[in-house]
């Protein structure tokens, strides 16, 4: 398959990975770096990453996280674009990292410069690269969860649908609010478990009562919260996917999918 | 009102185990959150918003200015205007206005800023009956003095069954269920209050600089009953609900009613000028506006000051997801939800409320709906901001954040325990890829599971991808 993109031909793309990515669902990563190949950039994934620097700032912690954001900045300005397979991180990025650089005019202006090529990645693959193909092979039912910071930040709402219909064999079964908070919300989660809970117990009954086999997301936190428990209350069944294993058709959980 | 904000965690529980309450809840989003998305469609409502925004802004900026205006205009249409530093000391107002006329009874229709003040327990104490006429206040008021769960619909924790067995226990009648007849009987109770009445007490949805008028926007006619029937009429409100202009309020009142119940308008709106001039049939003989600052002062030319620009209609709370989940009471003062997250630190204090600003999601849904587009998950987090500036929050939570970012900033160290957290995932995780008692995350697992990686960090994989792509680089490049 070929794809047909809209990009400049070898146009150099950082993949930042995100901290969650990196430990807890790696495959994510690489679906990632075969999507935006698959677009006809130049992946990259700059070395030294760690941290966004969401959990300080979510946690008041401003100056931790305008440390961390320098560094961020440091290692993403190089490049033609960022992409991010989280709507969470890319807001903080995006939107967020400006509004921490704002007492500093040099950053500020860097920052600027950045902001507006700092993109999550479905958004970058349909709106930037303008894919109408994908590698993605996969059969049946899946439901979209749209993720909080990607939905009302950034913008991703029709991107990923998009994209997963272009795969023949997908369809998409919305849900009952769709675009309602899974409850996971960071640190949230852990300082009010019990709250948290009751919110995912309705985002998994909206899910469920789809019969969709997969519910289908974009990032990671929401995945984690939903998936931990859809297992907890013993549903074993409904897979809880990242869009970009979908699309780039790295749906084998049992292995890890590295390029070769 | 007495904060009870520091007790969430465990008012948050008890909400959650509250079978009835939960069922109760729901209606918010069927009724609430379905109204408005549809009558929302009737208007241009962005250009709406933006236009709020700035008339809003306009009076938050001169405050002081849209005062003295509305005071001379309501003074030259024989108002008494009063200011009151402090929610108390406008409570002491109110009582010294009831004691001068010499009334014995006040009919209040529904005022969040007499919650604020405590006003009825302060009437009672000198002597004085407070009847609220509002239904759903009313209710509270027989119940035990009840505080309201939500800033426009007080009893929406309530089912009609637990309003008919409190019905028939307090009026000592046989129990209804029908709800036109349930309201019959809680007329049947109000109608000789409102005929003793010496007092009307209401709140003011917003007072009218060029006009010197109260505007009140309800649904019930009870107002009506409170302010043109007894010789007294005082407007509780706060300082920062001045409106320049009449034009203003017509922009803001197509927003109020559609946010806040999804109505295209309410039952009544009201504006309210003056005393009874001669030649006129109804209108208080004395008319007063107790505006209370209450803390509202101290957020203007702030960081905060765009809280001031909120119209009370509750869309923040009924879309709220944590709202949803928990209702008003947990939140232990007169605001509950977004709104009352920043501003139950901000009035009744930081200290007191420290779990408020933490126990959302910053899921953004409240900005999303915000008739005034007030920020409120900014402001949230600048309250978090402030929190731990001030040193508010745990130890252990700060020293997990300071270790958390002292690696964060330390590549090869980050790289490294992340590889060892890997491996003891994976360990854990076992066949099923799942954890699930995770260490240190009680709270986690005490509900949910963990799925754990099912194979080494990103960052390791992506080393060796590009080692033996590098390999094969050099082997397709060598000697044939």
């Amino acid at each position: 398959m070929s794809a047909v993109s809209a990009l400049k031909p070898g146009s150099r793309v950082a993949l930042f990975v995100t901290c969650l990515v990196d430990l807890m669902r790696p495959e994510i990563g690489f679906a990632a770096m075969t999507l935006l190949e698959h677009a006809g950039c130049e992946v990259v994934v700059p070395p030294d990453q760690t941290c966004c620097g969401q959990p300080a700032y979510n946690s008041g912690d401003r100056q931790a996280a305008h440390r961390l954001a320098e560094r961020v900045l440091d290692q993403l300005e190089g490049y033609d674009y960022v992409v991010i397979p989280s709507g969470s991180c890319g807001g903080m990025i995006k939107v967020h990292y400006p509004d921490l650089f704002s007492d500093d005019p040099n950053l500020k202006q860097r920052m600027g410069r950045l902001a507006p090529r700092v993109y999550e990645l479905t958004d970058f693959l349909h709106s930037v690269a303008g894919l109408q193909q994908v590698p993605g092979l996969a059969q049946g039912c899946v439901t979209y969860h749209d993720s909080c910071s990607g939905l009302r930040e950034l913008g991703v709402c029709e991107q990923p649908r998009a994209l997963l219909k272009s795969i023949p064999g997908i369809e998409i079964k919305e849900m009952k609010q769709a675009r309602a908070c899974c409850g996971f919300g960071g640190t949230f989660s852990l300082k009010y478990g019990d709250v948290s809970s009751a919110i995912v117990d309705e985002k998994i009954s909206n899910i469920q009562a789809t019969g969709a086999q997969a519910v289908v997301l974009g990032d990671l936190g929401c995945m984690l919260n939903i998936e931990g428990r859809l297992r907890r209350l013993g549903d074993d069944k409904t897979q809880v996917l990242h869009v970009a294993e979908v699309l780039a058709g790295h749906l084998d959980q049992g292995s890890s999918k590295e390029p070769r | 009102m007495q904060v009870q904000s520091m007790h969430f965690q465990a008012r948050a529980g008890e909400k959650l185990a509250d079978v009835r309450l939960q069922k109760n809840l729901r209606r918010l989003a069927e009724k609430f959150v379905t109204a408005r998305a549809a009558t929302i469609t009737e208007i241009d409502f962005e250009a709406t918003r933006d236009a709020a925004v700035e008339r809003r802004n306009r009076a938050i900026e001169n405050l002081d200015l849209w005062l003295e205006i509305f005071e001379q205009q309501a003074t030259a249409r024989g108002a008494k205007v009063l200011y009151a530093e402090s929610a108390a000391q406008a409570s002491d107002l109110v009582v010294q206005i009831a004691k001068e006329h010499q009334v014995k009874t006040v009919t209040k229709s529904k005022s969040m800023v007499s919650e604020e003040m405590a006003l009825n327990a302060a009437l009672r104490e000198a002597g004085v009956e407070p009847v609220e006429t509002d239904l759903g206040e009313y209710i509270l008021q027989i119940n035990d003095n009840e505080p309201p769960s939500h800033i426009i619909a007080p009893v929406i924790h309530k089912d009609k069954e637990e309003i008919s067995e409190l019905f028939s226990k307090v009026h000592q009648k046989p129990k209804l269920t029908d709800i036109p007849q349930l309201t019959r009987e809680a007329r049947e109770q109000l109608r000789p209050k409102f005929l003793r009445s010496d007092m009307g007490v209401t709140g003011g949805n917003f007072v009218i600089a060029e006009t010197g008028s109260v505007a009140l926007v309800t649904n019930e006619g009870n107002e009506g009953m409170c302010t043109i029937m007894p010789k007294v009429h005082v407007v509780v409100t706060g300082i920062e609900k001045v409106l320049p202009t009449l034009e203003d309020f017509a922009t803001i009142a197509r927003l109020l009613t559609r946010s806040a119940t999804g109505q295209s308008i309410s039952n009544y709106i009201s504006l309210l000028t003056g005393t009874r001039a001669s030649g006129e049939t109804d209108g208080p003989d004395h008319l007063y506006f107790v505006l209370v600052d209450g803390g509202r002062s101290s957020l203007l030319g702030g960081a905060f000051q765009e809280m001031l620009r909120c119209i009370r209609c509750g869309a923040c709370m009924n879309h709220c997801p944590v709202y949803q989940k928990i209702g008003g009471h947990a939140y232990g003062w007169v605001y509950p939800g977004p709104m009352g997250s920043v501003l139950t630190p901000a009035y009744a204090g930081i200290e007191k409320s420290l779990d408020l600003p933490q126990a959302a999601t910053l899921c953004g849904e409240c900005h999303v709906v915000c008739p005034v587009k007030i920020p409120l998950p900014d402001l949230l987090r600048k309250l978090r901001e402030k929190q731990f500036e001030r040193h508010l929050r745990p130890w252990t939570e700060r020293a997990l954040l300071g270790i958390w970012a002292f690696a964060a900033a330390r590549p090869a160290l980050y790289r490294t325990v992340y590889g060892m957290a890997s491996v003891i995932l994976r360990l854990m995780g076992g066949r099923r890829h799942l954890i699930r008692q995770l260490p240190l995350v009680k709270s986690w697992s005490a509900y949910r599971d963990m799925p754990s990686p099912r194979g080494k960090t990103f960052s390791q994989q992506y080393a060796s991808y590009l080692a033996r792509r590098s390999a094969n680089a050099v082997t397709k490049a060598g000697p044939r």
